[in-house]
Order: structure tokens, then sequence, then C-alpha cells
């Protein structure tokens, strides 16, 4: 839609013309403020949490399990130098046999969700899918946190 | 031919005073939209584009993304 925009307003005899074609969805996917009725509502990356434990392929799980409990938390977060999210290692997974490799443990790929998902639709998602944590990370795949069942059911 | 341009860009060009305007219907703007913004559906931009927009500032038009 913004390119046939751009155009447009060019026909119009608008002579410096621009089109942001991350739109709306790269601008809330990096987390910047917004304004409108969806404004003041909580967000996922509101109530993510950005200190959720970290953890790297390569570590082996009991080390991982160690620090995790010693955090006070159940699950940890599996990402990369650039904090690219790789896997998750929940209570489950940071059970297993404590002599292998992260990466051979954690859940691969968990589904991730965006900052600006708003904390109510989180919730029903969260429900209806019986989870416990879900993975809040940029549209390019970077960790912003850890959004826990609790923090948005009513 | 209209440029593009990425969020750093947008963010320098608006400060500089670049006319920003979302071109989705106006429930959604109403809604959610980028601070500054003014709204101008695609549908209406023939009618209200020559009176609400300044055509000695460049303007940058978004909508959710490319499509």
């Amino acid at each position: 839609m913004s390119p046939r925009a751009a155009w447009r307003l060019e026909s119009l005899g608008f002579g410096e013309v621009y089109e942001y074609g991350g739109g709306k969805l790269d601008w809330m996917a990096a987390g910047l403020p917004t304004e409108g009725t969806n404004a003041k509502r909580p967000r996922a990356g509101d109530l993510a949490h950005t200190d959720v434990p970290t953890c790297r392929l390569d570590e082996r799980l009991e080390d991982v399990r160690d620090r995790t409990k010693e955090q006070g938390w159940d699950a940890a977060v599996v990402i990369n130098s650039e904090r690219v999210v790789f896997g998750l290692l929940r209570a489950k997974e940071l059970d297993l046999e404590a002599d292998q490799q992260v990466s051979q443990a954690m859940q691969p790929g968990p589904s991730t969700f965006r900052p600006y998902v708003l904390a109510d639709e989180m919730a029903t998602y969260i429900r209806d899918h019986e989870l416990e944590n879900v993975v809040i990370t940029t549209s390019d795949g970077r960790l912003v946190g850890l959004l826990r069942k609790g923090d948005v059911s009513r | 031919m209209p440029g593009k341009v990425d969020r750093d860009k947008l963010r320098r060009m608006v400060e500089a005073g670049a006319q920003l305007v979302e071109v989705l219907p106006e429930e959604e703007y109403v809604e959610d939209h980028l601070p500054g913004a003014i709204s101008i559906p695609l549908r209406h931009l023939g009618d209200e584009a020559s009176t609400r927009l300044d055509r000695n500032r460049p303007v940058i038009v978004y909508c959710w993304d490319t499509a």
C-alpha cells in the first residue's frame, strides 16, 4: 500500500516523497512508542522479563541448570553472541541427563512473539496452547525477554 | 521515483521537519500510529493531500509493511 501511496503523491506533484517500507510492523517490533488508543495498553514487551537466564549451544546442561536455579528460574533461553534465539530450556529440558550439551537438550526453534502484541492477546494464546513461557524477540530474532503465564493471566 | 527510508532515517527526517503520513484505514490509525503521523488513507490521498500536506517539505508514507 505504501509504494502506491508514494507514487500517487508524486503524481500529485509532491517533489520529495519517501516510503517507509518496514512500516508500522517494523516500528512496533523494535519496541518503539506509538500513539493511539492502544498506546497505553500493556504489551508483551512491557511485561517480558529481560533478566531471563541465557546460555549458549555448547554449554553443559548441568552448568546451565545450576546457574538457572541459582537465579530462581525454571527456564533459560538459548542464544548466540548476537542474542538471536536458537532454543528454549524449560523445566523438563533442564531436568534431562546432565552430561550433555544444551544443543541436544533444548526445545529448538520455539515460537516467538513480537514486543508489540497486546498482553490480552498473549494471555489468550498462552491459555489456548497450555504454555508456561513464551519467548519475546525483535523481528530479526533477537531476545527481548521471557513472558511467563502468570504475567498475563487474569 | 519515490525514495526509501529505514527506521533511523525516518526519525532523522521527521526531526528535521518531514511530514509523516499513515495511509492505512482511519480505524487502524486510531488504534496505533507512529508519533507525529497524520492519517490520510490511500483512497483519500487524491482529495486530501493537496490541502493537508506542505509541498515544500518531504513526505514519508507508511502502512503495515510493504504490502
